[in-house]
């Protein structure tokens, strides 16, 4: 299995064995990411580091991953400073960058951006978000955190929030059905799981249950994964407090939880979880936005092809 | 037989010396055939097309184009709306050869994304793609740069 020069466009482009293998290449490296070891096997390597929306803790997790393994981050500044501004395609941007970088990651507001950039790339494309299309190094981060916190092997996940539009929330679950997971979707109906996803699911026999509140599912579950239920999804702003409040994650509705439940959520949160919970035993979210760093660390030692 | 009659006759049967006959295209289809094969706007050909003809499947329609052979790349192309089109070259008032469209894994620059936001809709050199596959009788196109799905209405789509 080499990575090298591989681009990661999409979750769906990876098999388990591959996911296992960047899993395990991460928690070789998740020392050096604590500061606790010291690395420089991407010493000489620059990665070219193209945002063309803001993001900043992607932004900040994929340069502090490449600094800890001693290479080089270049970044295009700002859109609007840049050549962008004056109607340069992406595709010419990329053919200009590879020249200076030995990976690029970008993010952009189109959905295929990525896609469309490894077409004209000579070096590795990282796709750290192209519009409401993949964010596949949210997802693998995602699977580190269940596997280091809690276990991947027969679990059972409850997804909470808007599980509609949240481009999270699809490709970990296509990455939760390679590894048998149980999964509860928790949203309000308009909110739902589109329809063809569910289907995806039950066809690799992946027990899926829906449901619209949390306290249904509290119970059973080992991994809580909360999202942003966005405000401008609800015309009426009763409504939305009302869906926000049947979504709340607070320490008493953990009471009823299993000792080891781990709530997660990609981050930043608006009213999804009590900050009283922060405090609790079940706070993830937090270790889950760090676990970023050292799978960031291996997906660039692969790609640039410093580690098998 | 009046001479309306005959004239009528005429224009539906009226054979072409050479050139390419598309048969057996889906009912209302034939003018989003025209469209893929870029006719008329590239060739001041004489092409002749029937709508909802008699078939033994019911309704068809059929295009013939005088003076040129179409060649199977830009003929498999139409495959996409009309799949069950015949190809026939015709040489001397004969059928020269005669073929099936072929539905391909892959097309490129025929049809465009339905998402305004997909990348494959800005000002990038590059080309609409999309992989097909089929779900019984319906063709399933899904972009390669976004992986929004087109199905139902893929003559709507036409570039
Ligand atoms: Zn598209």
């Amino acid at each position: 299995m080499s990575f090298k020069d591989l681009h990661i466009i999409s979750m769906k482009s990876f098999s388990r064995d591959m996911i296992d293998h960047v899993l395990n290449t991460a928690e070789m490296l998740e020392p050096i990411a604590r500061d606790k070891a010291k690395s420089d096997i991407l010493k000489g390597k620059v990665l070219g580091v193209m945002f063309f929306e803001p993001s900043t803790r992607t932004r900040m997790s994929f340069e502090t991953a490449m600094m800890r393994l001693g290479g080089d981050v270049l970044s295009l500044g700002s859109v609007d400073a840049s050549s962008i501004a004056k109607g340069e395609t992406l595709a010419d941007t990329i053919r200009v960058v590879d020249g200076y970088a030995n990976a690029i990651v970008l993010r952009h507001n189109k959905e295929g951006a990525a896609q469309l950039a490894s077409e004209f790339s000579s070096v590795p494309i990282l796709n750290a978000g192209d519009g409401a299309g993949h964010h596949p190094t949210q997802t693998f981060l995602d699977l580190y955190t269940i596997r280091r916190e809690s276990h991947l092997d027969g679990l059972k996940i409850a997804l909470a929030g808007d599980l509609k539009y949240g481009r999270t929330v699809h490709s970990l679950c296509y990455a939760l059905s390679l590894y048998g997971a149980e999964i509860t979707l928790i949203s309000p109906k308009e909110l739902r799981l589109p329809a063809e996803i569910i289907e995806d699911l039950k066809s690799r026999n992946i027990k899926v249950t829906e449901t619209e509140s949390i306290e249904d599912a509290i119970e059973d579950i080992d991994v809580l994964y909360a999202t942003r239920v966005q405000k401008e999804r609800f015309p009426d702003p009763a409504e939305y407090r009302k869906v926000a409040n049947s979504l709340l994650i607070t320490p008493e509705l953990l009471e009823k939880a299993k000792p080891e439940l781990k709530v997660m959520h990609p981050l930043p949160r608006t009213n999804e979880i009590d900050p009283r919970v922060d405090n609790t035993k079940h706070a993830c979210y937090f270790k889950q936005s760090f676990y970023g760093v050292p799978i960031r660390m291996a997906l660039l030692a692969l790609v640039m092809g410093a580690l098998e | 037989m009046s001479s309306e009659d005959q004239q009528i006759r005429e224009i539906r049967v009226h054979p072409i010396e050479n050139g390419t006959v598309i048969d057996h295209i889906n009912a209302g289809q034939a003018l989003n055939v025209l469209k893929i094969l870029k006719i008329p706007s590239s060739s001041s050909r004489v092409v002749s097309v029937l709508i909802n003809a008699p078939s033994v499947h019911g309704r068809k329609d059929v295009v013939k184009i005088e003076g040129r052979e179409l060649n199977v790349e830009e003929v498999d192309k139409i495959a996409l709306i009309a799949p069950n089109a015949t190809i026939n070259i015709i040489r001397d008032f004969e059928v020269s050869e005669k073929d099936i469209v072929h539905i391909h894994s892959q097309i490129e620059g025929v049809v465009r994304c339905i998402n305004p936001n997909c990348i494959s809709n800005s000002n990038e050199p590059v080309t609409s793609k999309f992989a097909v596959s089929s779900n019984g009788r319906r063709t399933i196109l899904r972009c390669s740069y976004c992986e929004r799905i087109i199905s139902d209405d893929i003559g709507e789509h036409l570039l």
